[in-house]
């Protein structure tokens, strides 16, 4: 079966198509399963009655395409401007989607919340628009459940921690009868959002992205100042963080301007006790990412699980699947990532979980095909899970 | 659920690392991991000195100086909260030792068994479909009555004199005996505050824990809430809040 995956939740824009392969004979279809195509009436109410587990996917992708908006730097990317790009790259990269598979759609899924309003309305009128014209039907999919369960079927870890982190989202989470339940999450803004709006202090630029520009000043980063460090059992906080490095770049760009270096007492030496932007970067990494791996550890002995995921944009950051890898090989267990291509928002995560849902007999009426800014992972019900 | 056993082992740091192989009775048996403690059972002083040994590891994911700095600030502030409590007379373990640069802190045994166990106890082998625990002429509901009563006072001192428990269980409480004091142990998470929030999400906490003990406890917890209520200036305030954290079930509505 094949899925078009359109997604545009944030300042990325993302067309994916996948194909999700007749199982192999290791992996036969349970009996109840045996004719794919779905009621036409069936709701999401009923498929509560009637959960309908499907085996591991095997997946080919027919198409990953990405166009991500770019700001220009010291500033974020703002609704109607992405909105505006959205709309722009939208026709182009479905048609050439199109072109790379060939071959004939089942369903067109696309990104029902949770993000920012205007780019995930652009996008959802896309989605209607090409369901219409071709006659088939639209999954409304949440965002954070395309992240998971593509994260799942790349690294097929049958039953992870999840930690997803982007932009938007900070949360640690669990699958337990039917829902991915969230064990932990950020009390204020995401971690992504913390480090993008740092990038944004220092004018760092934001291509290809603003953590990835952080990321690469943090290795050249030696010394670890002191921040806030704010974690409330498996809940976290990034505001305070974010306040006080941003009071340290002001510092440090005053000393810079009046022609000098910044220097804080204790880097042992007078040469050491030199603040660089490198350590700056160094020192939220450092920070933030601890936060990170400890709730994400403190989830882990709750439920007793030793997999972890992780999943969204900042989950590409090399320093977190290190220090993620270490604390899980502490525990016996192992940690699960994925490339840019699956971290960051994209198109394909949105088909996956769109057509396993469809699998499942689900569809969203054209009447309901609205996005929402407000939409929790645990409000989704996954029937296609044990 | 059972903590996973650690895969790797634990060297402990002196002076808990050093008992001679002749007496085994002397060597530290660990009771439960935690995601940052590991909790031993040793003796401290004399041989027939129980105590429960909190220790925690470096984490090797952390930067070193991070990771000490975290380290001395929760044994310090553990201790602190246990100092705190016991002398306002919330009945807490003692702190014995402690050393915040290798991650050690010593505190009292006691005895007893957790407030799960004793509803388990209470609960399990009998019908629990009928009422008869309900039933105040049974004495064994008077008794479980009395208990939830002193559950709820015992939280009550505890919030009165600012100090909230961060993870408030059925397994964090140990009466003595059945009919006996209630011990508050594990302060790990514990903050020093008088905002009704944090009473509130403290009582919301062991609500949850007490639902999740057991169907019939969830109805049992009223009691505690009662005598909670009543118990100091606070808790009528508390309680009210209370009733807004079970509507938001603590969590916010995501932004995007």
């Amino acid at each position: 079966m094949l899925a078009l995956g359109l997604e545009g939740s944030a300042n990325k824009l993302g067309v994916g198509i996948i194909q999700h392969l007749p199982p192999t004979p290791s992996h036969p279809l349970p009996s109840s399963s045996s004719s794919p195509s779905p009621p036409t009436s069936t709701t999401a109410h009923s498929l509560k009655l009637h959960p309908h587990p499907l085996p591991p996917p095997q997946i080919r992708i027919l198409a990953n395409l990405r166009h991500t908006f770019v700001s220009p730097p010291g500033t974020g990317f703002l609704p109607r401007e992405t909105a505006q790009h959205h709309r722009r790259w939208v026709v182009r990269l479905i048609k050439q989607a199109l072109k790379q598979a060939a071959e004939r759609l089942d369903c067109v899924c696309y990104t029902k919340g949770p993000g920012m309003g205007a780019p995930l309305a652009a996008v959802a009128v896309a989605a209607r628009t090409v369901a219409g014209l071709w006659g088939k039907k639209v999954v409304g999919v949440n965002h954070c459940v395309g992240h998971i369960e593509m994260g799942r079927t790349i690294t097929s870890s049958s039953n992870p921690i999840v930690l997803y982190v982007s932009g938007g989202n900070t949360q640690i989470i669990a699958y337990a009868s039917h829902r991915y339940r969230i064990f932990g999450e950020t009390l204020d803004i995401a971690v992504g959002n913390c480090l993008d709006r740092f990038a944004r202090t220092l004018n760092i630029s934001n291509d290809p992205a603003p953590g990835y520009n952080i990321e690469q000043l943090a290795k050249k980063g030696r010394r670890l100042l002191d921040l806030p460090y704010a974690v409330k059992g498996m809940d976290c906080s990034f505001g305070g963080i974010l306040a006080s490095i941003d009071v340290m770049a002001a510092e440090l760009e005053r000393a810079e301007r009046e022609g000098g270096k910044w220097r804080v007492p204790g880097g042992d030496g007078e040469e050491k006790d030199v603040v660089t932007r490198e350590d700056l970067c160094f020192t939220l990494q450092e920070t933030v990412y601890a936060m990170l791996v400890e709730i994400t550890e403190r989830a882990m002995a709750h439920v007793g699980a030793n997999q972890v995921l992780i999943v969204g944009g900042v989950g590409c950051n090399e320093r977190l699947q290190e220090m993620m890898g270490l604390m899980a090989e502490s525990r016996g267990g192992s940690v699960y990532a994925t490339d840019e291509r699956f971290c960051i928002d994209n198109g394909i995560m949105i088909a996956h979980a769109g057509l396993l849902a469809y699998r499942t007999g689900f569809d969203t009426k054209m009447e309901d095909t609205t996005c929402t800014q407000r939409f929790r992972t645990d409000e989704v019900y996954v029937g296609w899970r044990e | 659920m059972m903590p996973a056993q650690p895969s790797i082992q634990v060297s402990l740091p002196p002076p808990f690392n050093s008992h001679s192989v002749h007496d085994q009775s002397k060597t530290p048996t660990l009771l439960t991991q935690g995601a940052e403690a590991l909790v031993f059972r040793t003796t401290f002083l004399t041989p027939s000195t129980p105590c429960a040994l909190k220790y925690r590891p470096s984490k090797p994911y952390r930067h070193p100086i991070l990771d000490k700095g975290l380290t001395r600030q929760r044994i310090l502030a553990e201790a602190r909260v246990l100092v705190r409590c016991r002398k306002e007379g919330v009945r807490v373990p003692a702190v014995l030792a402690a050393d915040w640069e290798a991650g050690w802190l010593l505190l009292e045994w006691i005895p007893g068994w957790t407030i799960r166990r004793c509803l388990d106890a209470f609960l399990t082998p009998e019908d629990t479909e009928s009422p008869s625990h309900r039933n105040d002429d049974n004495p064994r509901a008077a008794e479980l009555k009395d208990l939830m009563r002193r559950i709820g006072l015992t939280v009550a001192h505890l919030h009165s004199i600012g100090v909230i428990h961060g993870d408030l269980t059925t397994n964090q409480q140990l009466p003595t005996s059945l009919a006996g004091t209630i011990t508050l142990i594990d302060f790990g998470l514990a903050v020093q505050t008088t905002q009704d929030e944090d009473k509130a999400v403290d009582l919301y906490v062991l609500e949850r824990a007490f639902a999740a003990t057991h169907p019939a406890a969830e109805e049992l917890f009223r009691g505690v809430l009662e005598a909670y209520g009543g118990a100091y200036n606070g808790g009528r305030q508390a309680l009210k809040r209370l009733e807004d954290v079970r509507l938001r079930g603590r969590k916010r509505s995501m932004i995007g």
